[in-house]
């Protein structure tokens, strides 16, 4: 009786096993993800999107032909290979490449992915109609051509040193034609059915959507890895705000994954502390910079003169004296500033190009320290006296700064210790906190937007897609400053000219060799920082946080954070 | 009476269209961009594309008269359509209200919220009233009681620290230490059995509380200034006097007369009953009417927030009707001329 | 009614004896009501404490002293630091100062405003309508858009005029009070069109008393209840949505600490630091309760039918 006992457990047993070792390989054996962004989704389309949140979430269904992985590497996704010079896939003239399609991609229809679609989804994003939010991915792309069902041809009407602009990363990924094919144009607008509910090559497809709130996904039963995605569902909520996201990840338990948590470091030390999940950081190309008028912003101007550059004839008071500019850059501790508002998730840094590691200059690393003695012997030594009130002057100029920024309790502490830091070195500031959708609002009209730059100092985080900063870096050139005659719409938003730098840039888009590149990205990087037009603070990762019990999350600081979401699992 | 509501309705269509107009001129000159939300990446050539596409580049005036059409015409015609399975000309055709943010329709985006918002905020205001008004009833009859006093003080509190506060406590308490309550609200949730009933009971109950507190605290201090005015007039003494019981001339004379001003602090707080509760949705993330207006707002988002300050208009203008025909019905005295 | 009930019966006698003012008869009245002595008590102390405190306590608020940062209460600072090692106790003191002006002057606007609609509106028939709809209209308006565009025009003139303190404080007070009074207008109303045809005003208009005198003493302290509610909730939500105003860029520069402000970027310091939402929190709330009860007085003083003569 006993024995037979025995024997009976000893088959459930190992039937249990067998079950289990079984059950490790399926698809969806991990039941439901629950992601948090505290932005909610508010389309699926990511040509449509306004933001990274929806690009993130839209990268749980369509894919690109390559992406970037953790390293920045890139990795093929719905391609075969990565095309390079070497293996003939990017024309020796760099003027066109040539993607091979991987052949067993089906879409999460059941009807197969071809190099149709590919062609397609650059029609759509290039109609001029539509608003295409990755326009600037598919910049001298003149035709997209399908040479055969499983091979497409992407030609540029100049030299394309780095070509790997269309189809590179989730802000750029592939539409089905069948199911878009009525959207073109104006009408992209119109299909919401579509752009609630792409259907895609993904391990995912969207079962419901529920617009800037929550979506459910369900593992894609077409997905190209039989075994993957491990989890069936995934809920993708949305709203609220970063604090309480990180609180329903790491205090909670509610939650897997929350997104983009950018808290005050003590805050989210003690929320690890309850030991229900980790938080994990990766670094991209993000900054938080200041960035220094160099035209005269005065409100006595009139309103075409005003913070306009009028081809240098209308200098800022004081900020265009290099000794100033360099004195603020010294008197400021950013380790200070790192230790208040990031922690782990940022590092002091003196350039606007931190990465990727070959583009990282370390001739500007100096400025790590401050030096507050130094800062002032530089202030008297040009002249710039402390004046009754302890606030340096010359000549009647005061250092009177007004110091803008958009709305974020992290922002507005930074702006104080600034002030303060300032402060010790006789120079005055007013804080002025702006709305961000005012702020980074290009509306014309409005005179606090950041490209109008009505202030003297002003300061945001910026960054680049993918790895290349050819685009990026040519944000400074004399042709970019912003002003009425383009609309304020250029990115030299500090309003510097140096005609060694457009050189540069010159130089930059017409060389190849990463190596060539890097060693001009890097003496670009030391005018902009080295004059002064930037002041970089810090160098800011990407933060997030996920549930002890998920396992598989690799940040990408490059990428969508749920690039791998395939490999997520329990 | 009927003559005076035909009346008033006559004239609330000119006050209508007044406030679509001058919202839509507000809206217009705000200086916020349906753009600024985007990453920086997206270079200004593109934002501008961005832009066209959504309409920007029109006139002001144009604008305008596809937003009315658009409204007004095109929209209560797609209801009707929706209601009965008909089709009115060529539906296809037919330009609908469309969000920036999400490119859908903005009716569509409304009726999928109001479920949560009226499950939440709906419930929270009849709890706030039906507390309130016992309490501001009993306040007031034992004027400076311990009641009284424990009454005036939980409803300053109640009014005087924020929701963003109440509502941040609440969650500390019931759901990171005690771990009750969830802290997330799910508008997935469907009740269709005992146990579902009650987790929606679970998730609604934290944003309920939080703000019936508010709504109470509020009711309540009205409703105890109105009885103690009351309770002190003639036409009481004499109640008494012909030796009516104390509780026909509490709850039959005085409540009547105390209720007039209490009947426009929540005839107007319907609307904003449906306009939902911004803070409250946001930190419990129940993602109703008043998230979507914040997000809108936020984002510049002008035909979303222009329908939505517009249908709230529409219900403050019809709850402030139905509360001047509630006073007439109160109260005989009152005359409408 | 025993308090009505004596008091009918010693008026006359006291009347005989001396002859008061109306004023001197409030203040006899609310210096009988409890609630209302011990209400203005906590009141002047507040005020005493925000208008005095920082010469006692001197520390600087807007020093940052990032070494001591969320340091719990000790005796150089009495109420802890905040996340930037200010200090807290300076901080609520300097905030209190704001709060307290932005609080009491933006419901003054309110109250008048509203009240002045309010009985004008129920008084008047032929202008009700046209002034109810703009009551509507000004229910109606989105307050975000609306500040904005506030902003957008009259920061920048406001702030050449008055310097960037004043004129901050100026557009804030004009915003809330401009946007918070059609509650008070709505009850005001109400209760005015009930008042309007009560014995004591169709008698006083039969003997041909002037309208602003039936306003001013027969209308106007019957509504006083309502006014007075309105008056303290008035104060709590101005010191709130000037919290608000700054927490969107739209109020006082951000290293200004008013006591919304306090606790709201608190709020999320709440398992650290406590005291940083503890105090203000309290602050708030002792404010508004007090101010409550010295309105309960204020009315109670002034309705004749309680205080007699």
């Amino acid at each position: 009786m006993i024995g037979k006992c025995a024997i009976t457990l000893a088959i459930a047993a190992l039937a249990v096993a067998m079950l289990s070792t079984t059950a490790l390989a399926e698809r969806g054996r991990d039941g439901q993800l629950k992601i948090l962004y505290w932005q909610a989704v508010s389309t699926v389309n990511p040509y449509l999107s306004g933001g990274t949140k929806d690009i993130e979430a839209a990268s749980l269904v369509l894919e690109p032909l390559a992406r970037y992985d953790e390293t920045g590497t890139m990795t093929p996704a719905l391609a075969a290979d990565i095309p390079t010079v070497e293996n003939g896939g990017v024309a020796a003239d760099l003027m066109s490449i040539t993607w091979p399609l991987r052949q067993d991609i089906v879409w999460s229809d059941g009807t197969p992915f071809t190099a149709a679609d590919v062609v397609f989804s650059a029609e759509y994003c290039l109609n001029e109609e539509m608003g295409c939010n990755p326009l600037s991915s598919f910049t001298d792309v003149t035709k997209v051509e399908a040479l055969d069902d499983h091979t497409v041809r992407i030609n540029f009407g100049v030299a394309k040193p780095f070509p790997y602009g269309p189809f590179v990363g989730s802000t750029s990924p592939i539409l089905q034609k069948a199911q878009f094919e009525t959207c073109t144009g104006a009408k992209a607008q119109t299909c919401t059915e579509q752009n609630f509910r792409p259907i895609g090559t993904g391990p995912f497809k969207v079962d419901e959507f529920r617009a800037n709130d929550v979506i459910i996904f369900s593992a894609n039963e077409n997905y190209r890895e039989p075994d993957k995605p491990a989890f069936a569902t995934v809920t993708f909520k949305g709203g609220g705000d970063a604090t309480s996201a990180a609180r329903a990840v790491l205090s909670t338990g509610e939650f897997d994954y929350a997104w983009n948590l950018q808290i005050e470091p003590e805050v989210l030390e003690q929320m690890v502390a309850n030991g229900k999940g980790q938080v994990v950081a990766g670094f991209g190309t993000m900054v938080e910079r200041l960035v220094v008028n160099q035209t005269n912003n005065s409100p006595d101007l009139s309103k075409d003169k005003r913070s306009l550059h009028l081809d240098g004839t209308n200098p800022h008071p004081f900020l265009s004296d290099p000794a100033v500019s360099r004195a603020l850059s010294l008197a400021i501790d950013r380790q200070i500033l790192v230790d208040f508002g990031y922690g782990a998730a940022g590092q002091a840094t003196c350039n606007v190009l931190p990465a990727p590691p070959v583009y990282a200059s370390n001739a500007n690393d100096a400025c790590m320290t401050q030096n507050i003695e130094e800062a002032n012997r530089i202030l008297d030594e040009a002249g710039w006296l402390p004046g009754d009130d302890g606030v340096r002057e010359r000549d009647g100029v005061r250092l009177s700064i007004l110091y803008q920024t958009s709305t974020n309790s992290v922002r507005q502490g930074t702006q104080a210790l600034i002030k303060q830091m300032w402060g010790q070195i006789g120079v005055e500031t007013e804080l002025r906190n702006i709305d961000a959708a005012v702020f980074f609002g290009g509306d014309p009209a409005s005179p606090d937007t950041y490209m109008k730059f009505y202030a003297d100092i002003q300061m945001y985080t910026n960054n680049f897609d993918g790895v290349d900063p050819e685009a990026y870096m040519a944000n400074w050139r004399c042709s970019e400053i912003p002003g009425p005659e383009n609309q304020w719409l250029g990115g030299n938003i500090a309003r510097a000219c140096n005609a060694e730098y457009d050189a540069l840039a010159a130089e930059m888009a017409v060389t190849a060799s990463l190596d060539e590149r890097a060693a001009i990205g890097k003496r670009m990087n030391d005018i902009i920082v080295q004059n002064q037009y930037v002041i970089p603070l810090i160098w800011r990762a990407r933060v997030s946080a996920h549930a002890n019990t998920l396992k598989g999350v690799r940040v990408n600081p490059w990428d969508s954070e749920l690039w791998n979401i395939a490999d997520w699992h329990r | 009476m009927t003559h005076y509501i035909i009346r008033r309705l006559l004239f609330a269509v000119p006050t209508l269209i007044a406030i679509s107009f001058i919202l839509f001129a507000l809206l217009d000159l705000a200086p916020n961009d349906p753009t600024g939300q985007l990453p920086l990446t997206i270079p200004a050539e593109a934002r501008e594309q961005i832009r066209e596409s959504l309409g920007l580049g029109e006139a002001f005036h144009i604008r305008y008269a596809k937003w009315m059409e658009q409204f007004f015409v095109n929209e209560p015609l797609n209801l009707i359509e929706r209601a009965f399975g008909v089709e009115i000309g060529a539906s296809e055709e037919r330009l609908r209200v469309r969000s920036w943010a999400t490119r859908s329709p903005v009716v569509d985006l409304i009726i999928e919220r109001l479920p949560q918002t009226l499950w939440v905020v709906g419930l929270s205001y009849l709890i706030g009233i039906l507390i309130a008004i016992p309490i501001g009833i009993v306040s007031a009859y034992r004027q400076y009681s311990w009641f009284d006093q424990l009454g005036t003080f939980v409803s300053m509190i109640g009014f005087s620290v924020p929701t963003f506060f109440t509502g941040l406590l609440a969650i500390i308490v019931f759901s990171v230490t005690l771990q009750w309550l969830p802290s997330i609200y799910d508008t997935t949730h469907r009740v269709t059995d005992l146990s579902s009933f009650w987790v929606q009971i679970k998730q609604m109950a934290m944003p309920v509380m939080v703000l019936a507190l508010f709504n109470a605290a509020q009711i309540s201090r009205f409703m105890r200034a109105a009885v103690l005015d009351n309770l002190t007039q003639d036409y009481v003494r004499t109640a008494r006097a012909k030796g009516l019981r104390e509780r026909i001339v509490l709850f039959i004379h005085v409540l009547r007369n105390s209720l007039i001003p209490v009947v426009t602090l929540i005839a107007l707080g319907i609307p904003t009953v449906f306009g939902g509760a911004i803070i409250t949705e946001k930190i419990f993330r129940v993602n109703g009417i008043g998230e979507l207006l914040i997000t809108a707002i936020q984002g510049a988002d002008i035909p979303l927030v222009q329908t939505l300050s517009f249908l709230f208009a529409v219900l403050i203008v019809i709850f402030n009707l139905i509360a001047d025909v509630l006073y007439g019905i109160l109260d005989p005295r009152i005359r409408y001329g | 009614m025993p308090a009505a009930q004596s008091s009918d019966l010693t008026a006359p006698s006291r009347g005989l004896q001396r002859h008061r003012s109306l004023w001197m008869d409030v203040w006899l009245a609310f210096r009988n009501h409890t609630g209302a002595l011990v209400g203005a008590g906590v009141f002047i102390a507040i005020s005493l404490a925000v208008a005095l405190g920082p010469l006692i306590h001197t520390v600087d608020p807007h020093y940052l002293d990032i070494l001591a940062k969320n340091e719990g209460p000790s005796l150089k600072h009495p109420m802890g630091t905040d996340n930037l090692g200010r200090d807290t106790l300076a901080q609520v003191l300097a905030g209190g100062r704001i709060s307290l002006a932005v609080g009491f002057t933006a419901m003054m606007i309110a109250l008048v405003l509203g009240t002045l609609v309010g009985v004008l509106a129920g008084y008047f028939r032929q202008i009700d309508g046209l002034l109810m709809r703009l009551t509507d209209m000004f229910l109606a308006l989105p307050l975000l858009p609306l500040l904005l565009v506030v902003i957008m025009l009259f920061r920048d003139s406001l702030r050449a005029a008055f310097g960037p303190e004043t004129g901050i404080f100026l557009l804030v007070v004009f915003i809330i009070g401009i946007t918070s009074w059609m509650q008070t207008a709505r009850i005001v109303r109400g209760d005015v069109l009930a008042l309007r045809e009560r014995e004591f005003v169709t008698a006083a208009r039969s003997i041909g008393t002037r309208r602003r005198r039936i306003i001013t003493r027969h209308i106007l302290p019957n509504v006083l209840s309502p006014i007075m509610v309105s008056a303290t909730l008035g104060i709590a939500n101005a010191i709130i949505t000037e919290s608000a105003l700054s927490f969107l860029g739209l109020g006082f520069p951000p290293d200004f600490p008013t006591w919304g402000r306090l606790l709201f970027d608190g709020a999320n310091f709440i398992s650290v630091t406590p005291e940083r939402v503890l105090w203000p929190g309290l602050a708030i709330s002792l404010t508004v309760l007090s101010v409550n009860y010295i309105g309960d007085g204020l009315r109670d003083a002034l309705d004749p039918r309680l205080r007699g003569a």
